[in-house]
Formats: structure tokens, C-alpha cells, sequence
């Protein structure tokens, strides 16, 4: 009996480094598998920063204030962005769904956004611009196409780095609209 | 000797080429200092495992931009730093602060030595002992000298042989 014991308890110990290495190769392997790119924001779970700026397509400002009151999608993009256009026909296909969808125009000339609008359609209620990017600092934007998801109180409850298009990322962003709206998207 | 002196300038102005270049001014020698080592400390965000201050990409050159309005406006160091991660999180750190979210990036290193340390003590400490066994118990003395019995009765015969060959060859 206790010779069984003892033996069990040196197999163990003899496959101990073995063990290690194996979990180590997994530690590395997903280490290495992860998308350096995506670098998770300090600000899900904070109020939307402090700012305002002006509309693209008409006279008038969008500030931090304008987000209470209603689910909303902040999509941030920009007519230099080849993935913003790869990720326009899902970002078209939210706002039809019936969620507030929001243009941040990100270091654009205000004539390329427009023509960019006007030629891939305008899925926006409001399309702010951000011409020389220092609000998109307040928001931690470092590219685009980046998306937040802000609640009824104003809170980014959700931020997707690349496009929404991408399986992996719109899978994710409708888990999260589900949790903060109930279900009833 | 020429082409020794031009390989050399090469050389030498590998570095320049890589540099950015912005023309900043400062209200003091101070100042400056804080801005490069700031933005020595900082990484590029887009371009990875580069330092804002090494990098051409646009948002680089926008964080250079505002940590001189900063500084010009009076804010230390500190208050910088905390700009940075408030937006872009302790990933913007080259030198990330200890905490539980990176524990394992602080002591996972010393960890694994600690535990490659141990099995090697462990494997030299077996090694000794194999050399030098400890106490022999009673099922194993008696085996021992049921061995050394057989042993010695195995010698015996073989002498006995060899002892009668001997007597062979003699005849």
C-alpha cells in the first residue's frame, strides 16, 4: 500500500518538470497567439470624456452631454481608413437595426469625409469632426476603426479596436449591447 | 583609410536618419530633459515596441506635440504619465508599475528561476545520495547477505575449477 503510495508520489515529482514545461509552452504559445494590437482601455466603465466638437455636415457641436438619454454606438473613422471601409456595410446594418450610431470623423479633411459619406452612404445620425485628433486622445483612440459602446448614463460599457466587421469583434459588441440593454436588440 | 572614414560617417549617421526631427522649443534646459525622457519612456502605440520619441507615426508625433503644450503649461512629469495611462493604460509604460494586473510580468522571471533552482538542487542533491546510501532495512540486509552467500559459494566452485584445471594441465 504505501509502497503504491510512494511510487505515485515519485512519478509525480520525475513528470513535475515535465508538467511545468507543458504549461509553460501554453502560457508562451497563447502569450504569442494574442494580437499585440489590442490593448485594452482604461476607460470601459468611466463617463465618456470631457469634449466637444463640431459636426461634419452642418452648423452646430457635439458634446459629452449629448450621450445620456440612449444606447450609442461611437464609430471612429476616417476616409484614409481601408478597414473603415471594409466594416461600412456592418456599421450600415447596426444603424439599421435601430441603434443610435455615431460618426467620429478621426483626423480627416472635412471634403474627403464628405465624399467618403456621400459615396459609401451615410449610416450616421451625426458624424462629428475631429480634425487635428486631440479629442480622439481623450478617448484613448490610437487608429482606426475603433468603436465604443457608451449606455443610457454615459458610460463606455465596450470599446472594439479594428472593425466591427470582424467576426470575432461583432460577436463580442452585440454580447455587450445585450447586457446593457436587456435584450431587446 | 578613406573608405574607413566613410563607412564610419555611415555609420554614425544611421542614427540621425532614424530620429525624427521636431523643433520644439522649451523655456528651460529642464523642461527638455523631461521631454526626452518622456518620450523615451512612452510607447508608440501604433507602430509597438517602439518609444514615441523614435517613431515617425502620426499619432507619435501628436503625443510628442502634447507633452510640450503640457510641459509648457506647467505640468511635472507625474502629471504627464498620468495623461497617458488615464487614455492609453499601463501598456503605454515601458516600465509598467507593479500591481495584481501585472504580477505575473514582475515575478514570473524570478519564479521560473526559483523553480528551475529547486530541481536543480534537487537532481545534484539525489545524485549524492546515490553515491552514499543511507541505513539499509532489515528485508534488505537479508537479501544482502543471501547474496553474498550465493556469492561466495559461486567463488568457491570457480576456484574449485580452476584449481582442477591447474591440476589438467599438470597431468
Amino acid at each position: 500500500m504505501t509502497e503504491t503510495k510512494q511510487n505515485s508520489k515519485s512519478m509525480l515529482q520525475r513528470f513535475m518538470p515535465l508538467i511545468i514545461f507543458v504549461l509553460l509552452v501554453v502560457l508562451l504559445g497563447v502569450g504569442l497567439t494574442l494580437n499585440p494590437r489590442l490593448i485594452p482601455s482604461p476607460l470601459i466603465g468611466k463617463p465618456v470624456p470631457v469634449f466637444e466638437l463640431p459636426l461634419l455636415n452642418k452648423e452646430g457641436v457635439f458634446s459629452s452631454e449629448d450621450f445620456k438619454g440612449q444606447i450609442t454606438l461611437l464609430n471612429v473613422w476616417a476616409s484614409w481608413c481601408y478597414a473603415c471601409r471594409q466594416e461600412h456595410e456592418v456599421v450600415k446594418r447596426l444603424a439599421r437595426s435601430g441603434l443610435n450610431v455615431i460618426g467620429f470623423n478621426y483626423k480627416d479633411k472635412k471634403e474627403d469625409a464628405q465624399l467618403w459619406l456621400k459615396q459609401l452612404g451615410n449610416p450616421y445620425q451625426l458624424v462629428m469632426a475631429d480634425e487635428d485628433g486631440r479629442a480622439a486622445m481623450d478617448w484613448g483612440v490610437y487608429g482606426a476603426p475603433e468603436t465604443f459602446l457608451i449606455d443610457q448614463q454615459g458610460i463606455i460599457r465596450h470599446k472594439v479596436i479594428g472593425p466591427v466587421s470582424d467576426q470575432q469583434n461583432y460577436d463580442e459588441l452585440m454580447a455587450a449591447i445585450k447586457k446593457i440593454s436587456g435584450s431587446n436588440l | 583609410m578613406k573608405t574607413l572614414f566613410a563607412i564610419a560617417l555611415l555609420v554614425l549617421s544611421a542614427g540621425v536618419l532614424a530620429a525624427p526631427m521636431d523643433s520644439f522649443e522649451f523655456e528651460s534646459k529642464a523642461q527638455e530633459k523631461i521631454f526626452h525622457k518622456l518620450s523615451e519612456e512612452l510607447r508608440c502605440l501604433v507602430c509597438q515596441n517602439q518609444a514615441i520619441a523614435e517613431s515617425n507615426a502620426d499619432l507619435a508625433k501628436d503625443l510628442r506635440t502634447e507633452i510640450h503644450t503640457m510641459l509648457l503649461a506647467g505640468k511635472t512629469e507625474e502629471q504627464i504619465k498620468e495623461f497617458m495611462v488615464n487614455r492609453y493604460g499601463d501598456y503605454v509604460l515601458y516600465d509598467p508599475p507593479f500591481k495584481p494586473m501585472t504580477w505575473l510580468l514582475w515575478i514570473g522571471p524570478v519564479g521560473i528561476l526559483l523553480i528551475g533552482l529547486f530541481y536543480a538542487r534537487n537532481f545534484v542533491f539525489q545524485q549524492n545520495s546515490s553515491e552514499a546510501p543511507g541505513e539499509l532495512s532489515a528485508d534488505e540486509l537479508e537479501r544482502l547477505q543471501n547474496l553474498q552467500a550465493e556469492f561466495n559459494l559461486a567463488e568457491r566452485s570457480v576456484d574449485k575449477e580452476n584449481d582442477n584445471m591447474k591440476k589438467e594441465k599438470r597431468l
